[in-house]
């Protein structure tokens, strides 16, 4: 018989019994009773209710002494017949320096110094070691010690109180003394053979985790990227095409009226290009514009009156933003026979030669937008950004005034954070000036507005990362890609 | 964007109001500046030295503003000019007017044929009757180092040099000459020393080893002297310590020396205007003459003030509000620019002080600005147009997508990587590898833009060794190839990598994701379709590589990564890769 099925012949003919004792019984190891006694408690058979109960039992030490004697006898054991001097019983002995004293204490031995040295002789022709016998009862389970004499052992360190915890069974609902196999799932042959109305099921417990499905996904940023593109194409922009890593001086800088002087074109800040290093084909009608805006003015504007150098506009770089694929959209729009007011945007890489640390990369996603219509103005910017920056969550918006070389009037974008209570800058928007629009041929009274963020930084703060290389780059932690929710700006 | 510091007591003190934090970092958001850090100098010097330095005693613990500045505005780049432009924006003062006084022979200044090797141009003037206090003294000092940091490039556009004009005699004359013939007792020096002796002695000198490039291998050197002979200064390294200025300089001759005239005059100018305020007449300084080599001459400081005219409603439409012409001149006059309206036409006065205004929308920013961005009502949008995605970013999606679904994990790398990364690590030469180069990389992982998306997943699988087996993993990026067809050299290439890591190479696994994708974009198993040819790549297994062809051109490579590229990307388990080009397919 099954030792859950003896276990439930037990209980039927008294009602109630302790795992203890049914390990008693069947002489078998409680863990297994406990083992058995949960698969049929979970089948609703039986119940349990899990005691605890204490009983003395052997310590290490008491073990030993229920196996080879006490010190004491084990000390008297090892004296001669005609003695032992006492420096070698006490170096030979083991426990020999408690034996001795509770041995001395027995009274089984005694101290000869007649000849010089002491000697220790035997006392007592027998001795009966109690302190074996009664620890050897112990370890059967016998336990008829005195309050003393238990004490006593236990100050020697020979017994030691120990926990138990058992269960006490009682019949439960679904009490039966045999067990029917329960099925662990519906399968089809049970469908084919209809054997699934007699059989019986074996619970599940929902508290459990399924089994996880084995999946590819997406990274996290990339994700982000893609609610981004769904925002704009809302709004009813069009994509530019960004796939140019590798631009002109000319069109990252020259061409949105961005001085040949000016600090961002220094090696410090931008990758420049040793091979391929230049750039030749240029609209040359367009470079001769750009060039005179630049150096001597017009289109109603001072210029920066310097000394225009192709050889400057000429260098490859890897792009600094992607403003210089909407200035490419924008002349594109202006060589156009009549002007269509548009929307544009951008989603991808652009590069600066940072010193990288937590919050900086090299390279990162530049998010820009840029319509292009009418007697656009500050108003309509506003309006632009309120409404697309509500799509990403934030509905309350500040705005700065700011510099930029190529925008005029500039506003830095503030949003009001309502997770972290405070307002943070999100990115930075302006108009473009008209020395920039002017030269490209596009009608006087068309403007410009355009804003741009980093895709980084949004999502870094929606997900509470404070380091950019755990979410971009080799060094990012797979597990996290998989952790990643799905992606709802607005939530 | 500049950063400067001035004392909050001082400043407050000079605005007649003291503000909390809180209120005077809302004056500057609306005014377009931003109050970076409250702090003390004490407190800056433990930051920057270590707590010794900080200690020491006759460290201020006055409470410091840091205030980071526009690019452009170099008229708030000290404490005077700040204070000037901050009262006339809350319309407790008006906008200064800038005088000059007429020219006296005795202060013109000779340019020789010389200067034209190595800094073509000077400007020059003079400030009379200075009283300097020493907040003032360090305030002037401290925008000269300003100006030198931001519009004169680090001094290779302009330097600036000021001297105690009652211990020189001009006229003057700036000269350039070779550094053997140039000597002088240099500012703080003990003794006088050749032009050559000084770059030995400052190529170790924290501050100044920075601009000795600028003249280092130039046969001549930039040199201005007075009358006797006495040097002003070596320009753009140091000036002479014969005339230093102190507190006691009552009278300042300024030179500057440059390779571009704008910014020279632009740099004057802004001296000028800040600092006339100490003036015995206030807010006018004294004109010099300054002789081209061809013996023209032209007056400095020019304090140009010019005249600008808008339409009220153009820049009413321009910023999306409905305001009167009076109003628009008060809120530009707010803006220390001073305007009068009449006929619906602004006649703006732009004072030398304001030279970043260059043209009407530089205008219209500062009356939205004086107005308040935060004011300005929406306005809703009047354009509409349809949305559209490029084909290139639409398939780029959809197979993203579909990767996914097929179980691969995506990861997202560098566009930029080391030079090994492309070539050695994967067997080749980079002679061979048609990458670009960057000339000015920081740091060693920088060096190239990437020809292949392999080597950020095999970093990406470095990475993510605690990872069960087997691990999936995919790109969809660009990269960057050399192209003499293109405008610029080089073109991207958008292209899909994915690899499969595990206890065995797994080729069926990277070659069964190939033949998903194809069906995906309806592409046959055939010549007519695709195909594999097997080839020899050093990155893969000998054998084990074969080429991807879309009908009869090459699009990609597929097989087992080769040992040696495991090793050199520090991987213990084997891999199959797959790297396609998907623009045929857009």
């Amino acid at each position: 018989m099954e030792l859950n099925e003896k276990i439930l012949h037990y209980l039927d003919k008294c009602d109630k019994v302790n795992t203890l004792k049914l390990a008693d019984e069947f002489n078998e190891d409680h863990q297994k009773i406990v083992g058995a006694v949960k698969s049929i408690e979970a089948l609703e058979m039986i119940v349990s209710e899990a005691v605890k109960s204490t009983k003395w039992g052997l310590t290490e030490e008491g073990q030993m002494v229920a196996d080879q004697g006490s010190h004491e006898a084990v000390l008297y054991r090892n004296i001669p017949d005609d003695g032992s001097p006492q420096v070698e019983v006490m170096k030979k002995v083991p426990n020999a320096k408690v034996g001795f004293s509770k041995a001395m204490s027995a009274g089984w031995i005694y101290i000869d110094k007649s000849g010089g040295a002491p000697l220790v002789k035997r006392k007592v022709e027998n001795i009966s070691d109690t302190v074996q016998e009664n620890l050897i009862e112990i370890r059967k389970g016998i336990d008829n010690l005195t309050d003393n004499v238990r004490n006593d052992y236990k100050k020697r360190k020979l017994l030691q109180e120990i926990t138990l915890k058992s269960f006490e069974l009682t019949k439960g609902p679904q009490f039966a003394t045999s067990i029917k196999k329960l099925e662990t799932d519906l399968t089809s042959e049970m469908l084919m053979t209809g054997s699934w109305k007699e059989l019986q099921f074996k619970p599940y417990n929902f508290d459990a985790l399924g089994q996880p499905p084995s999946c590819g996904h997406l990274h996290p940023l990339l994700k982000v990227r893609s609610e981004f593109r769904e925002i704009f194409l809302e709004m009813g922009f069009t994509e530019m095409p960004t796939n140019q890593y590798v631009e002109s001086s000319f069109w990252n800088f020259d061409a949105l009226f961005q001085p040949q002087q000016h600090p961002a074109r220094d090696a410090h800040d931008t990758f420049f290009i040793s091979s391929p290093a230049n750039s030749t084909e240029f609209p040359m009608d367009y470079l001769e514009k750009v060039k005179k805006v630049h150096s001597k003015g017009g289109y109603g504007s001072q210029g920066y009156i310097y000394d225009w150098k192709i050889e400057e506009a000429q260098k490859n770089l890897l792009r600094t933003h992607t403003t210089a694929v909407s200035a490419r959209m924008l002349y594109k729009l202006a060589q156009q026979a009549k002007f269509e007011p548009q929307k544009y945007f951008s989603i991808d890489k652009v590069f600066r030669n940072e010193t990288l640390d937590a919050t900086h990369l090299a390279e990162f996603h530049q998010v820009e937008g840029v319509v292009a219509a009418r007697g656009l103005g500050l108003a309509d910017l506003i309006s632009e950004l309120d409404a697309f920056f509500s799509r990403l969550g934030f509905h309350q918006l500040q705005f700065k005034p700011a510099y930029n070389p190529y925008t005029e009037p500039s506003m830095e974008i503030f949003a009001y954070h309502t997770g972290l209570g405070k307002w943070i800058e999100i990115g930075n928007s302006g108009v473009f000036r008209p020395e920039m629009l002017l030269p490209m041929g596009l009608p006087e009274d068309v403007n410009v507005i355009a804003w741009g963020l980093s895709l980084e930084r949004p999502t870094m703060i929606k997900y509470g990362l404070n380091n950019i290389r755990d979410l971009v780059g080799p060094k990012v932690d797979l597990q996290m890609v998989q952790n990643n929710p799905i992606c709802r700006l607005d939530k | 964007m500049p950063t400067i510091s001035v004392n909050r007591d001082s400043l407050f003190a000079a605005l007649g109001k003291t503000y909390s934090d809180d209120e005077f970092q809302d004056l500057c958001f609306e005014f377009g500046l931003e109050l970076d850090e409250v702090t003390t100098e004490k407190q800056m010097l433990i930051k920057e030295q270590g707590d010794q330095a900080g200690y020491a005693s006759g460290v201020s613990e006055d409470v410091l503003y840091r205030i980071d500045i526009p690019a452009n505005r170099y008229d708030l780049l000290c404490l005077e000019g700040l204070v000037n432009g901050l009262l006339v924006f809350l319309g407790k003062k008006t906008p200064p007017k800038y005088r000059l006084d007429k020219y006296e022979d005795c202060y013109s200044l000779h340019l020789t044929p010389a200067t034209a090797q190595i800094r073509p141009y000077a400007v020059a003037a003079v400030l009379k009757n200075v009283s300097f206090t020493k907040e003032s003294y360090d305030s002037f000092i401290d925008l000269q180092d300003k100006l030198h940091q931001n519009i004169c490039r680090k001094r290779t556009l302009v330097a600036i040099g000021t001297h105690d004009l009652d211990t020189i005699k001009g006229p003057f004359v700036y000269d350039a000459l070779p550094p053997s013939d140039i000597k002088f007792k240099a500012l703080n020096q003990q003794k006088e020393m050749t032009a050559t002796e000084l770059m030995e002695l400052y190529s170790s000198h924290p501050q100044l080893k920075q601009y000795l490039g600028i003249i280092r291998d130039s046969p001549v050197y930039p040199v201005i002297k007075d009358k006797n002979g006495v040097i002003l200064s070596m320009p753009p390294i140091i000036n002479g310590d014969h005339s230093k200025i102190t507190l006691n300089t009552k009278n300042v001759f300024i030179e500057c020396t440059a390779t571009d005239l704008t910014k020279a005059t632009v740099v004057l100018d802004t001296l000028v205007c800040m600092f006339s305020v100490y003036c015995g007449k206030t807010y006018t300084a004294q004109q010099c003459k300054v002789f081209a080599p061809d013996g023209t001459y032209q007056l400095y400081p020019e304090l140009k003030h010019r005249r600008e005219t808008i339409n009220v409603d153009k820049a009413n439409s321009y910023i999306g509000i409905q305001e009167n012409g009076d109003k628009l001149a008060e809120l530009l006059t707010r803006m220390c620019l001073p305007t009068e309206h009449q006929d619906s036409v602004l006649s703006v006065e732009v004072p030398p002080t304001r030279r970043d205004v260059i043209h009407a929308c530089d205008l219209y920013e500062d009356i939205a600005i004086a107005f308040g961005y935060n004011n300005i009502p929406r306005r809703p949008s009047s354009v509409v147009t349809c949305g559209a995605q490029t084909q290139a970013n639409k398939l780029t999606e959809q197979l993203r997508q579909e990767c996914a679904h097929a179980g691969y994990t995506e990861a997202l790398t560098f566009t930029l990587c080391s030079r090994e990364d492309v070539a050695t690590k994967l067997g080749r030469n980079i002679e061979d590898v048609a990458a670009v180069h960057i000339s000015n990389p920081k740091t060693l992982e920088f060096q190239v833009v990437r020809t292949l998306l392999l080597p950020g997943l095999l970093k990406t699988l470095a990475a993510n060794k605690k990872m069960p087996l087997p691990l999936k993993i995919f790109e969809i990026s660009d990269v960057v190839l050399k192209d003499d067809g293109a405008e610029t050299g080089a073109t991207n290439e958008r292209r899909l990598c994915a690899l499969y890591c595990g206890r065995a190479a797994g080729f069926q696994f990277v070659h069964g994701l190939l033949d998903r994708v194809m069906a995906l974009l309806t592409t046959p198993c055939s010549k007519d379709g695709y195909w594999l040819r097997q080839a020899e790549d050093p990155a893969y297994f000998p054998g084990r590589c074969a080429e991807v062809l879309l009908r009869d051109t090459v699009i990609g490579k597929i097989g087992v990564i080769h040992p040696n590229v495991l090793t050199a990307f520090e991987l213990t388990n084997p891999c199959s890769a797959l790297e396609i080009n998907i623009e045929p397919f857009i």
